[in-house]
């Protein structure tokens, strides 16, 4: 593989984040995350329909007139969801139940029609596939951490494996049950943020006003 | 008639689609710095949302549900699986006749709308509702006050949203939570509000 195929793949996990620096797919981030199966069965289904719908429009790309290209994507990205819908209602059916409408959502998810539409629609099938899988797999990393930690700390287990002796059946943990709660995973996400900017800096966003411009004329540049 | 009202409270505050179901959040953080534009946008998903809910229900009702086919002699048949394929047509030829319609008759309207309808295609909050719809088993009359109920729903948090951030933009950030990560804390303090309403029995 060469160097360009492995930063096309990889890149997307840290430095170009679909979730926390592009801001698409955070719909389901948050919905499916409250438990560790639910976040493993969302994060394979997205990274394959992401990876497939890319290299198939990636394949096309030259023969879609661009006045219907959203409808053209559209039909290839819900072909492959419902492949992917009914491949779950067929071997893994309680999972399937558990995630409702999010499965079918993946066609709106906004990583699949923005990859499609800003990568794939411009390079060739490979690194196209290539991309789809890598930001298939940042969603999927940033997707696990928070399943973890609502898993862990919300209901003390992992996979449903108890980890952590709970309170209720003669153990030390009172589980925290925010973390059980939609709102917990924004405000994890917000901490995630936070963590992975002050590690890398350039990801900083600029703001739009600052305050001590008016007060404090003096540090005023 | 009461049963109607109640859906439509449930749909606006209880059960509401932004921030209890976190659907459409893509644009709800992209498109929530200004109250002007967040508004632009909310009016445009209403108006969406209240087309093709109800259309999709009859698309549900009368082709795609198992047995719904009895009308043709084909009581057998069951379409289940081509429901996401024929909901998301719905929705992009919807939007797209609208923007068309709008660019027509009301350019007004479409000039401050224009760039936000092609976005609507691909906001989970239209489709989400759909499959809400389809899940519930909304009869038409009670598939229309959804529509109308989830997107008031919808706009009301964009533009709440907007509104608090219109403010945070004065206050002092740390450097690593500038922008969207401090939007995204805000929209988890608004859902913890409207996690106020839930468990009301109307």
């Amino acid at each position: 593989m060469s160097y360009e195929h492995r930063k096309i793949l990889f890149d997307p996990i840290v430095d170009n984040n679909p979730v926390i620096l592009q801001v698409l797919g955070i719909c389901s981030a948050l919905a499916v995350t409250t438990k560790l199966s639910t976040t493993v069965t969302m994060c394979i289904a997205l990274t394959v329909v992401t990876a497939l719908s890319n290299a198939a429009i990636s394949v096309i790309r030259n023969h879609i007139p661009s006045s219907i290209r959203i409808i053209v994507q559209m039909t290839i990205i819900s072909s492959l969801v419902i492949v992917t819908d009914q491949f779950l209602k067929a071997y893994a059916f309680t999972i399937s139940k558990e995630l409702s409408v999010f499965v079918g959502l993946i066609i709106t998810n906004c990583i699949v029609m923005g990859r499609a539409e800003a990568y794939a629609m411009k390079h060739p099938p490979l690194p196209s596939f290539l991309d789809g899988l890598g930001n298939g797999l940042g969603y999927s990393a940033l997707l696990l951490v928070i399943g973890a930690i609502r898993e862990l700390f919300g209901s003390g287990s992992l996979f449903g494996y108890p980890i952590l002796p709970l309170d209720r059946d003669g153990g030390w943990y009172i589980p925290n049950g925010l973390l059980l709660l939609p709102p917990s995973a924004f405000f994890l996400i917000g901490m995630i943020i936070w963590v992975v900017r002050s590690w890398k800096p350039a990801q900083v966003e600029q703001p739009e006003f600052r305050i001590y411009h008016a007060h404090r004329p003096e540090v005023a540049s | 008639m009461t049963e109607l009202i109640n859906l439509f409270i449930k749909a606006v505050f209880v059960e509401n689609l932004a921030l209890t179901f976190f659907l459409g959040m893509c644009t709800f953080l992209a498109v929530s710095k200004q109250i002007a534009t967040a508004l632009g946008l909310g009016i445009a998903v209403v108006v969406v949302q209240t087309l093709t809910v109800p259309i999709n229900n009859v698309i549900y009702q009368f082709l795609i549900r198992d047995g719904a086919l009895e009308w043709a002699g084909l009581s057998e048949m069951n379409l289940n699986f081509l429901g996401l394929i024929s909901y998301i047509s719905v929705i992009a030829a919807v939007v797209q006749v609208l923007e068309m319609f709008l660019d027509r008759h009301v350019p007004s309207l479409y000039n401050s709308l224009g760039i936000f309808l092609p976005l609507i295609t691909v906001n989970c909050a239209i489709l989400g509702g759909s499959l809400f719809m389809v899940e519930r088993d909304y009869s038409f009359s009670e598939s229309v006050t959804y529509g109308v109920g989830s997107g008031v729903g919808w706009a009301l948090a964009i533009v709440a949203m907007a509104g608090v951030r219109e403010k945070l933009k004065y206050s002092d950030i740390p450097a690593g939570l500038q922008g969207l990560g401090v939007a995204f804390i805000t929209a988890g303090l608004m859902a913890l509000g409207f996690m106020a309403f839930s468990g009301i029995q109307l």
